[in-house]
């Protein structure tokens, strides 16, 4: 199947990447091309197979609900871009 | 004694018993990455005086008579995917550039409590996404064996600072193939553990369901020394097995005799390139002069394995990357942000910083997986491509219940010229075909030089096993380096 520049537009929106022309008709050519090669898959009958996420049989890792010293807040902001030394700062949300 | 000589095994040792101090091999790999990595890039972060500081600890521990661990002295270079407390962890991305964690990744942790002496950070294809290291932000790596060729990647500066001795053993990550075919293309030893064996808290994540730490060095018997210590149960990671770990090292004497391999014809199809493929059907042989037997079996959805993985894997990392938001960590924007193109000047400062940020393959995997896993196309993508996972994993079950290893080539051709691929990202994923079957299955492979080519590169060999059967998977591939040399060659720079 054959993408157009405007799926890719929209895929590019949702993955929050700010894509230049240029860079949509080649993400365009390429998601096409890589697509049609994955549709490889299209050929196997997997109408009875059971979807496989993850490799264990991994089923919820529980631990007792107690207290116990996390990341000092100073630390975990300290790499922000941004921060007042208390918050994540960010551009305003609902307008100036 | 020339510290970078010995293997992990015999340099533990001598520092244990005091033949070597911990600042000579330290001091021996940083002059080796002072002298050799201007021309190889392996590195992309290397700090002189907390490596020493790190070794005239241990050195100052053994002459106050307290005991050393088991690594003590020993240098490791770690991939820059693994978080390390004090040093920068970039992922070879601008997004993370000079970004410093403020904790170690478990593996870390647990080389620093076993006394090894964490000699630098090792190039990558950025975020572990590429098979040549020519993704990196930072610049490719080039081959010890050929400075024009590439090491392979994703873990292309792990692989090239073991084969060219800068450290006598690195740490790598494997999705896909990133420890194995980066091993196989630089002539040194590779292994992926059993997806859960080494924690995975504060390795960098590109796809959790696949991702695996594993450790890379000249031997077998020196990469399990390594998984001894690294190897475990993190309760940080729910993910981790909570399985004994076993003395890997104390497991290799057992012969080989009865232990049944499995060889997939379908292997040897086109595009292997025949100087391989003599060297691996030779591989075979020396399998079976250590008292193996070599089967012929099918792993009949092998041949989906690209095409499943490039949607799982994709679709796993669109997700894992949506971190990268400009607010917690990483690059951010200076634009304005004031466009009305955008819904918000914030969804605007998203935007922007993840387009400055990222290189051109991780956008195009971002992509591809949101496209994977976005409405209208879940179930004909992404859902199918885990009912196909199933279906290979069934594949491997089913295999090893005739055979109790599967032995065949880890790349279909030597270490290719550098640029030779860039253009055609197809082409690159392809070349995963022998590799990313082993991670949906959720199995241990291991891959080890078997020969050269006329052209003086190596030739990797691949041998998969059952998951936690990295006591056989090792002592397989430590009797072959017992009835073979190739291991022992180093290139002509080095």
């Amino acid at each position: 199947m054959s993408l157009s520049r405007d799926d890719v537009a929209k895929v590019a929106t949702l993955a929050r990447l700010a894509l230049s022309e240029d860079e949509l008709a080649q993400m365009t050519s390429e998601l096409t091309k890589i697509v049609g090669f994955v549709s490889l898959l299209e050929e196997i009958d997997t109408s009875s197979v059971e979807p496989l996420a993850h490799p264990l049989g991994t089923t919820n890792v529980f631990r007792e609900d107690e207290p116990a010293p996390s990341l000092p807040v100073e630390l975990a902001i300290a790499t922000a871009p941004k921060q007042d030394g208390e918050c994540f700062l960010v551009p305003a949300v609902l307008g100036d | 004694m020339q510290p970078l000589e010995l293997s992990a095994i015999d340099l533990v040792a001598a520092v244990a018993n005091g033949d070597l101090t911990a600042v000579e091999c330290t001091q021996a790999a940083l002059d080796r990455i002072a002298a050799l990595d201007p021309g190889t890039n392996a590195f992309l972060h290397v700090d002189k005086a907390s490596a020493l500081a790190a070794a005239e600890a241990v050195d100052a521990k053994r002459a106050a008579g307290k005991p050393l661990g088991p690594l003590a002295g020993l240098p490791v270079g770690v991939k820059d995917a693994l978080c390390t407390r004090d040093m920068p962890t970039t992922c070879a991305s601008k997004m993370l550039e000079g970004y410093q964690p403020p904790y170690d990744a478990d593996t870390v942790a647990r080389l620093r409590a076993a006394d090894a002496v964490i000699i630098g950070k090792t190039n990558m294809d950025e975020f572990a996404m590429g098979a040549s290291n020519e993704n990196s932000a930072f610049g490719p790596v080039r081959n010890p064996w050929d400075a024009t060729r590439a090491t392979g990647g994703s873990s292309g500066g792990s692989a090239a600072c073991v084969a060219a001795s800068m450290s006598t053993v690195s740490i790598g990550s494997d999705t896909g193939g990133s420890i194995r075919q980066p091993a196989g293309l630089c002539g040194v030893t590779g292994l992926k553990p059993t997806y859960g064996r080494v924690s995975r808290r504060g390795l960098v994540a590109f796809a959790s369901s696949l991702d695996q730490i594993g450790p890379m060095a000249h031997s077998a018997a020196d990469c399990g020394l390594v998984l001894e210590t690294i190897a475990g149960h993190d309760p940080l990671d729910s993910t981790s097995l909570d399985e004994m770990v076993p003395s890997y090292t104390q497991m290799l004497e057992e012969p080989l005799a009865g232990i049944r391999i499995g060889r997939v014809p379908a292997h040897f199809g086109e595009g292997l390139d025949p100087e391989v493929a003599a060297a691996v059907e030779e591989g075979f042989r020396v399998l079976e002069a250590a008292g193996a037997t070599i089967h012929d079996i099918d792993l009949p959805h092998a041949k989906y394995g690209v095409a499943t993985y490039y949607l799982i894997a994709p679709s796993e990392a669109s997700s894992n990357l949506a971190r990268y938001d400009g607010v917690h960590f990483g690059h951010r924007t200076s634009e304005p942000c004031r466009s009305d193109a955008f819904d918000s000047p914030l969804v605007e400062m998203y935007c922007r910083s993840r387009a400055e940020g990222f290189g051109p393959e991780v956008k195009r995997r971002i992509m591809l997986g949101t496209y994977a896993l976005s409405a209208g196309y879940y179930d004909a993508y992404y859902k199918r491509a885990l009912q196909v996972r199933r279906l290979i994993r069934q594949d491997y079950l089913d295999a090893f219940a005739k055979v109790d290893l599967i032995g065949g080539p880890v790349s279909a051709t030597p270490a290719f010229p550098l640029g030779e691929k860039t253009d055609d990202p197809l082409a690159m994923y392809l070349l995963d075909l022998y590799t990313v079957t082993t991670n949906l299955a959720g199995v241990c492979g291991i891959s080890f030089p078997c020969g050269f080519t006329g052209s003086g590169l190596p030739i990797g060999y691949q041998l998969q096993a059952p998951a936690l059967a990295e006591p056989l998977l090792l002592r397989a591939a430590d009797r072959f380096q017992r009835l073979t040399e190739w291991h022992r060659r180093r290139p002509p720079s080095a």
